[in-house]
């Protein structure tokens, strides 16, 4: 298939699952920021967010409050923010149109949907009035169903072949990179000693955190416990029946990469990496990452997983 | 002014093909009207069919108005005008394959020099040059009107890029899905096969040294084009690639496009780039749409472009004028199709004509499309017209001028119910080494606006679904 048709579809996926998450951090940070102090509202619930999608410095350059409706309007529509939500589905549908072709019929009438009925948003917000609460739930629901409503658009419509393959690897490389910028933004509540320290107060972090990735209730049917740090951790990065944690994504990864060896019969440095990246997760005990380092282990992870992207680019959508 | 109206001729009598049209007008309420133009637009924007317009920002993604009401066409009227686009267009081929070839042509006289080798759209690049079996216009677009029962007229002839057939097939998918009565009721000739059609001839016309399995693509400036969405639903229905400039590339004359399993061969490319932009070692070098090294590919033949580079002498309006002629001169038949007699303001009798009628005339560029840069006296105030006279003026070669058309009309559907606008009509002739082949109808582009004359899309025209139906067909239901 055409390089660039691969490169689009790998992106594609990548900005609706962009979106997604973000949509997830904000319901998650709305949630935090009706919570009495002495529950761990402590005001800064909207950092947060920013710091999970990579953007706290922009926001700083650009506004000095961050309060909630700021932070709404930078996360959800603005044009300045490369990773907005509205940034996102344009750009997804940008990449959609780009490879309309490679697209089947429901995959780009839900992306050409969704990037209608957000104009008509854009069209009848006005940035000065804040949205109300309800207006905002609307809204967030309305990103989630778009990832849900492509998602099942691509599975259950897509020829199983290289497209289909690409499309997924984007979706997984972007979703493992989101949960590790959740862990990387929180990891000091999810290191052992915290329990001790945070105790009950952490509770709603935590459970922010598993909200943030819609993990809340898996959470209570793997473990059958208690919100505890340690297990939020290993759920998020070691279990491989959790859609989101890191090692279900590599699972994905490397078996799509794999097809695709497989297919053009020739197996390169990504599948490589993916292998190595998949068993890396694997093979660590949760003691040796706690050892090493969450922070570390998460920031290593993060740019393996970047360099992925890149080798990708390289092995596949030479330009 | 009356018009001959497609429905109901000049007199008001119905004619034959609209009955059951006529009589479904008459017996469905307007709210039904209104309420499927509505899913019909619903329809349209969902899959995305938009159109760009130049110079309108806010715009940049519009619908072209689609109208319900079907535009009509006999078997038997199809038929001549079938056989009449087949004659224009084999001589087309003939006179762009002498014109880069022998020139006979210009040696007997039947169309002066000047006219070719000055025309902005003259390659000189191709001369000696013979295209791969012989065809330089793989696709063409013949604007047709028509002022009463009897003629079809040729407007214009388009054989360097034509668009708007998605809109001759995405019209129909619609129709089909909102009026399955209608289409019980008239036996309407198919269009879907164009697609097939189109492939099968551009298979046909890859160099003869291309390999067995050959490789067609479609060439796209890329999204920001105004007819994006018509090529990205072509490649689709072609099931072929659709490439822009860069995923393209040229190694010892031979064109391969970047796959994700490394470079694949290219032997025919379905271009929908004007050749300006085609090769910036040729042609015009700052363009970022083309591929380096391409026409050194395409003149060793090694690769088939389609339509071939160097047709749009045929556009030229002043050659236009020649084309009764050139069809003579070629085909030795009388032209089956009509031209709209035309003024040449190169001629200086012509000239003084068209400065002493400007405000009853149509100008146009010789070069112009898009409705843009033409003049309709009628509908243009004094000062309109004297600004376009200074133009004229200044460059008098650059223009001819034509008798404002009483177009036909063909009943629409409008805010204020259903009324006459003037509709012209685009088929599509395509020529391959395995024949011609016309898809039945085309595609019917009609003035919205009460009394205009204008249809072309960037001017705010609509379209309209058209059939080919039977003579004889059933009674109405």
């Amino acid at each position: 298939m055409l390089a660039r048709s691969a490169e689009n579809l790998f992106w594609v996926a990548r900005y609706i699952e962009r979106a997604d998450f973000s949509a997830r951090m904000i319901d998650a940070a709305l949630r935090l920021a009706t919570l009495p102090k002495a529950y761990g509202g402590d005001g800064n619930e909207w950092v947060s967010p920013l710091a999970a999608v990579g953007n706290l410095d922009l926001f700083r350059k650009v506004h000095d409050k961050q309060d909630q409706n700021t932070v709404f309007n930078f996360l959800a529509f603005d044009r300045e923010n490369p990773s907005s939500i509205r940034n996102c589905i344009a750009n997804a549908r940008r990449a959609a149109r780009a490879v309309r072709t490679a697209l089947t019929l429901e995959m780009w009438e839900s992306i050409n949907a969704a990037w209608l009925e957000l104009s008509r948003i854009e069209s009848e917000r006005d940035p000065k009035n804040p949205m109300s609460r309800e207006e905002v739930d609307r809204f967030l629901d309305f990103v989630k169903a778009i990832s849900r409503d492509f998602d099942g658009a691509a599975y259950r419509t897509m020829l199983r072949d290289d497209a289909y393959w690409f499309n997924r690897i984007g979706l997984y490389a972007e979703r493992a990179d989101n949960t590790a910028r959740i862990l990387d933004v929180k990891y000091h509540l999810l290191l052992p000693q915290s329990e001790e320290i945070g105790g009950t107060l952490d509770y709603f972090q935590w459970t922010a955190i598993l909200r943030s990735v819609s993990a809340l209730t898996a959470y209570h049917w793997v473990y059958r416990e208690s919100v505890k740090p340690w297990l939020v951790m290993d759920l998020l990065v070691q279990r491989s029946e959790m859609p989101r944690s890191l090692v279900s994504c590599y699972e994905n990864i490397a078996r799509y990469l794999d097809l695709i060896g497989q297919h053009y019969g020739q197996q390169g440095p990504s599948q490589r990496l993916a292998r190595s990246v998949h068993a890396t997760l694997v093979n660590s005990s949760r003691e040796e990452i706690f050892q090493r380092g969450l922070h570390e282990f998460v920031t290593d992870f993060i740019s393996s997983n970047n360099r992925l992207s890149g080798m990708l680019a390289e092995q596949y959508f030479p330009s | 002014m009356t018009f001959f109206d497609e429905m109901t001729g000049a007199d008001g009598v119905l004619r034959a093909p609209y009955r059951i049209i006529h009589d479904w007008l008459e017996t469905s309420p307007p709210e039904l009207l209104e309420a499927r133009r509505a899913q019909a637009e619903h329809m349209f924007r969902r899959i995305g069919i938009t159109f760009a317009v130049y110079g309108e920002k806010e715009a940049a993604e519009r619908l072209i108005p689609f109208d319900l009401i079907p535009r009509i066409l006999s078997q038997s009227e199809w038929t001549r005008l079938e056989a009449g686009l087949k004659q224009r267009v084999t001589a087309l081929n003939m006179f762009i394959a002498d014109v880069y070839g022998a020139q006979s042509v210009i040696r007997a006289g039947v169309v002066p020099a000047d006219i070719i080798l000055r025309n902005a759209c003259y390659r000189p690049e191709m001369a000696g040059f013979r295209a791969p079996h012989d065809i330089w216009v793989h696709i063409a677009g013949i604007d047709i009107v028509r002022v009463d029962d009897k003629d079809f007229y040729v407007l214009e002839d388009n054989a360097r890029t034509p668009s708007g057939v998605s809109y001759m097939l995405e019209n129909r998918e619609v129709m089909m899905r909102l009026m399955p009565d209608l289409f019980m009721r008239n036996r309407v000739a198919p269009v879907e096969n164009y697609t097939n059609d189109l492939l099968s001839c551009l298979k046909s016309v890859a160099p003869v040294s291309a390999p067995g399995d050959r490789t067609a693509v479609l060439l796209t400036p890329g999204q920001y084009n105004s007819a994006y969405y018509e090529h990205s639903f072509l490649a689709d229905r072609l099931g072929v690639e659709l490439v822009e400039g860069g995923d393209l590339f040229v190694r010892d004359d031979i064109v391969y496009m970047r796959t994700t399993r490394g470079p694949q061969r290219v032997d025919v490319i379905y271009r929908r780039i004007d050749d300006e932009f085609l090769d910036p070692l040729v042609f015009r070098p700052d363009s970022a749409l083309g591929v380096p090294g391409l026409m050194n590919a395409y003149l060793n033949g090694n690769v088939t472009l389609a339509n071939a580079v160097g047709t749009g002498i045929a556009d030229d309006k002043a050659i236009y004028t020649y084309m009764p002629e050139i069809i003579r001169f070629f085909t030795g038949e009388e032209p089956i199709l009509k031209n709209v007699p035309t003024w040449r303001c190169r001629d200086a009798d012509s000239l003084k004509y068209v400065f002493e009628h400007l405000s009853e005339l149509v100008v146009k560029e010789v070069n112009g499309s898009g409705g843009y840069g033409m003049l309709v006296g009628p509908h243009a105030t004094a000062q309109q017209i004297a600004e376009f006279a200074l133009k004229i003026k200044a460059d008098p070669a650059n223009y001819i001028a034509q008798p404002t058309l009483q177009l036909s009309t063909c009943p629409t559907f409008c805010d204020a119910g259903t009324g006459p606008r003037h509709v012209d009509l685009r088929p599509f002739v395509l020529s391959g080494a395995n024949g011609m082949r016309v898809a039945p109808g085309g595609l019917t582009r009609v003035a919205m606006k009460e009394g205009s004359l204008v249809v072309n899309s960037s001017q705010g025209g609509g379209t309209k679904d058209t059939w080919v139906i039977e003579d004889l067909h059933h009674d109405p239901l």
